[in-house]
């Protein structure tokens, strides 16, 4: 009697064990499903792999390079259309090697050159969340590139100069935070795609990383991110960083353009450990200033003229929301004093800036942002030149003056 | 009773989180939809009223469902003009739907019917159109949408009214080359696609002479049935 009870408890028992180990494994797999939903927010996979009004991940979205119109891909579990047949290993050679299962050759545009940073661990839980997603049947879109540059095989020339394969190898002499946050930006953040020199090639070297570069085809300067005069966090608070990286907006300046996007579609689902350790990791690259930028080539009749006119300009249209003496009111009309992102050497995103206006992006953290109004159609190239010239110089601005050709010049710059 | 004592509680209250805010945010910009749709104004006035630019729509008192329908085509790139594009990019839903009702809310004054370029004969053939449409040509009248008074309804259906010819025409141009295009079944795109050069200059010019009515206010919805369907207005 009393064995069979036991028995039966027994039974009960690993029956218990049993359900739970299958609920555990279940709850285990939805674990990594959401893991991977986060993971790819922060590889920012929707930014190129979703098209406008399009299915989720069904690609389809053009991007424009220097060489020719590429579409991205289908990630969608679709097994004829999407990568339903891929294993998780064929899913991990992309992301790791730049390789397609069969061993073809990816073009760089897919940012594996960064994605190659990423644990085993973290593109299997990309994997299965992709799995779990609804496919989509929508066949792939043929790329549009120019001879020869619709040749695979010219990638191998590209791989042996800016490739180096490898996952992320923490530094054991820095904190774990900064460790964690190195290993978004590297990484999955792909922030050095953009914020990196882009040469001919459409690559970025390993030296100079973070250095700072003109977008291709899109016409908008992304900032170093080591330099202090640039977009170099060295003498920003953390608070700063983190308010600007998850809200889009901060006491110090504001995201636009292309880094708008970034914040939209990435940055703001970022929990707030990973946030701080972007933050400490971003504060921490950034190098003493660097010499200051080259002397204008205007001369000084013509500048001093330049700055009267821009001071009038900005006066009557400026200062209402930016301030007499730059103060803004932030953190939703930016401060222009003592604001990097005006002073850099390049003028293009502030002449940008003053043509096109611009929203932050909403997000979570400011659901309803101000905006500003374009300026193209209201002032002449001139003046566009001359208030650029002022808000550069102003308030113990370090910038430079523009000319009006420039300004001019950025007026065809493609809006999107 | 109970409501009165509810509504000033409600001032009292409002009152004193104002007094608060305001405190706190003497240094920020004021916490209102006009402060936030300040990147607009500029082309479409202070109040959606429209400025001097004739290709600048005029926003005012239109149905908030139809702003909020042009503000997701414009964001997503499907109608395009590449400033709102841009601006609109990054924007989320709820907020596009904030600025739409706000537009839809402000009532400025029409503004005085432009004198007219085109001939009595122009004119006459357009007030036909809109007024009565040409069954032959499988034209519906304006007016069976856009309302007796050419106000529109509630809740996806614009009024006519205090747009200049330019702006119309440009519009029905854009319909007829695809260049817009609106929720499916595409309504506009059927009556536009009927619709001749010569057709959409004295329809655009007809318009654009029409005075302010007593009411401008946009029917509510259902007010009157549509010759066929329309994906922006749903029954
Ligand atoms: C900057 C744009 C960009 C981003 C961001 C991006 N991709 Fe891609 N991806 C591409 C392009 C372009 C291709 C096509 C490359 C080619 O044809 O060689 C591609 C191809 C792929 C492929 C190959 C699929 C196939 O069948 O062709 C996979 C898998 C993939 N991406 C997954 C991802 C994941 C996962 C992420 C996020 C972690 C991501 N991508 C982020 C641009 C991007
Ligand atoms: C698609 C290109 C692109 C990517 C990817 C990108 N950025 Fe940017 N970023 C820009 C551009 C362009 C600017 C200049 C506009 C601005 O200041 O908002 C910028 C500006 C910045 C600034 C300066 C903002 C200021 O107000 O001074 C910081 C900090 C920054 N990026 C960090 C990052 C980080 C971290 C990542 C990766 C998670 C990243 N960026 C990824 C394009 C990009
Ligand atoms: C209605 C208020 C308003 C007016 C008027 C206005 N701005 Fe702005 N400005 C803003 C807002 C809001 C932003 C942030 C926009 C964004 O993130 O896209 C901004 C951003 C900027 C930036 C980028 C700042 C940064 O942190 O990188 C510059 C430069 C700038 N404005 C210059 C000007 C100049 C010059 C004028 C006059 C010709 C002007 N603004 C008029 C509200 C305004
Ligand atoms: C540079 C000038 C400019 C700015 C700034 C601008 N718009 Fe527009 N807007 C236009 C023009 C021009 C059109 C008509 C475009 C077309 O031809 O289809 C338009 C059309 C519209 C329409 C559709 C009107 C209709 O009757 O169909 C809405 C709604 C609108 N704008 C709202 C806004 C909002 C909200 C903002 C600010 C976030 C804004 N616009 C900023 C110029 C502008
Ligand atoms: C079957 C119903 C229907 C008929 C008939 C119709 N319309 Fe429309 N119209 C609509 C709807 C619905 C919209 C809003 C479409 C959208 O959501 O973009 C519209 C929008 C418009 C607009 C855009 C207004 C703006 O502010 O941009 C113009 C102009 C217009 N119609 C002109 C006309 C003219 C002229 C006629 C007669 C020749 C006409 N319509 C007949 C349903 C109709």
């Amino acid at each position: 009697m009393g064995s069979k009870l036991s028995i039966t408890l027994l039974a009960l028992a690993a029956l218990t064990t049993a359900a739970q180990a299958q609920d555990k494994s279940q709850s285990n797999t939805n674990d990594i499903i959401a893991r991977g939903e986060y993971l790819a927010r922060a590889g920012d996979c929707t930014a190129c792999h979703t098209a406008p009004e399009g299915r989720l991940f069904a690609g389809g979205r053009a991007m424009p390079t220097p060489f020719g119109t590429l579409y991205t891909s289908n990630i969608t579990p679709d097994p004829d259309t999407g990568i339903g047949k891929w294993s998780a290993d064929d899913f991990y050679k992309t992301m790791h090697s730049g390789r397609f299962p069969d061993g073809g050759l990816i073009y760089p545009a897919m940012p594996f050159a960064s994605y190659t940073k990423v644990t085993r661990a973290d593109s299997d839980a990309i994997y299965a969340y992709l799995r779990a997603i609804a496919p989509v049947s929508q066949k792939n879109k043929p790329h549009e590139l120019r001879f020869p540059y619709d040749n695979r095989q010219l990638i191998l020339g590209w791989r042996t100069l800016f490739f180096t394969e490898g996952e992320f190898k923490p530094d054991p002499k820095k904190s774990a935070e900064w460790n964690r946050g190195a290993y978004l930006v590297e990484g999955l953040g792909h922030c050095g795609m953009c914020h990196s020199p882009i040469n001919a090639l459409g690559g970025t070297s390993q030296s100079d990383a973070f250095k700072g570069g003109l977008i291709p085809m899109q016409n908008w300067y992304a900032p170093s991110l080591t330099s202090n005069r640039e977009a170099g966090l060295g003498d920003w608070s953390i608070k700063d960083i983190t308010d600007l990286l998850q809200t889009g907006v901060s006491m110090r300046g504001v995201v636009y353009g292309p880094m708008a996007e970034v914040v939209h579609n990435s940055l703001q689902y970022l929990n707030d450990e990973d946030t701080r350790a972007m933050a400490v990791y971003l504060k921490g690259i950034a190098e003493g200033s660097s010499p200051p930028p080259a002397a204008t080539a205007l001369p000084t009749t013509e500048t001093s003229l330049l700055i009267s006119l821009g001071k009038t300009v900005y006066d009557r249209h400026c200062a209402s929301c930016h301030g007499t003496q730059g103060e803004g009111k932030p953190p939703h009309w930016p401060p222009l004093a003592n604001n990097q992102s005006i002073e850099m050497q390049s003028a293009v995103n502030p002449i940008r800036m003053v043509l096109n206006g611009g929203y932050p992006p909403g997000t979570k953290g400011n659901p309803m942002p101000y905006g500003m109004p374009p300026f193209a159609g209201l002032l002449s190239d001139n003046e566009i030149a001359a208030v650029v010239s002022y808000i550069r110089t102003a308030w113990g601005n370090r910038g430079t003056p523009v000319s009006a050709r420039e300004a001019n010049e950025l007026r065809s710059a493609p809006l999107n | 009773m109970f409501a009165r004592t509810a509504a000033s509680v409600a001032v009292i209250f409002t009152l004193a989180v104002f007094d608060g805010a305001a405190a706190q945010t003497a240094n920020q910009p004021p916490d209102t939809m006009a402060a936030r749709v300040e990147a607009c104004t500029p082309c479409h006035g202070n109040k959606g009223e429209g400025t001097s630019d004739v290709y600048f729509p005029r926003l005012a008192g239109k149905p908030a469902g139809y702003l909020y329908n042009q503000l997701l085509a414009f964001r997503s790139g499907r109608r395009k003009y590449p400033p709102m594009n841009y601006l609109l990019e990054f924007l989320p839903d709820p907020y596009l739907e904030a600025m739409a009702e706000y537009f839809a809310g402000e009532h400025p004054p029409l503004p005085q019917p432009a004198p007219s370029e085109v001939s009595k004969e122009v004119l006459a053939q357009g007030e036909l159109l809109a007024t009565s449409g040409d069954a032959s040509r499988n034209i519906p009248a304006c007016v069976s949408c856009h309302g007796p008074a050419l106000a529109g309804m509630q809740p996806g259906i614009p009024g006519l009214l205090g747009l200049r010819a330019a702006y119309i025409s440009a519009q029905l141009g854009a319909w007829r080359y695809g260049t817009r295009t609106a929720k499916s079944p595409d309504c506009m795109q059927v009556v536009a696609g009927h619709l001749t050069e010569a057709d959409v200059t004295a329809v655009a010019a007809w318009l654009a002479t029409r005075p302010a009515p007593a009411n401008p206010a946009p029917a509510p919805k259902g007010t009157y049935a549509l010759p066929f369907g329309c994906g922006s207005q749903p029954n």
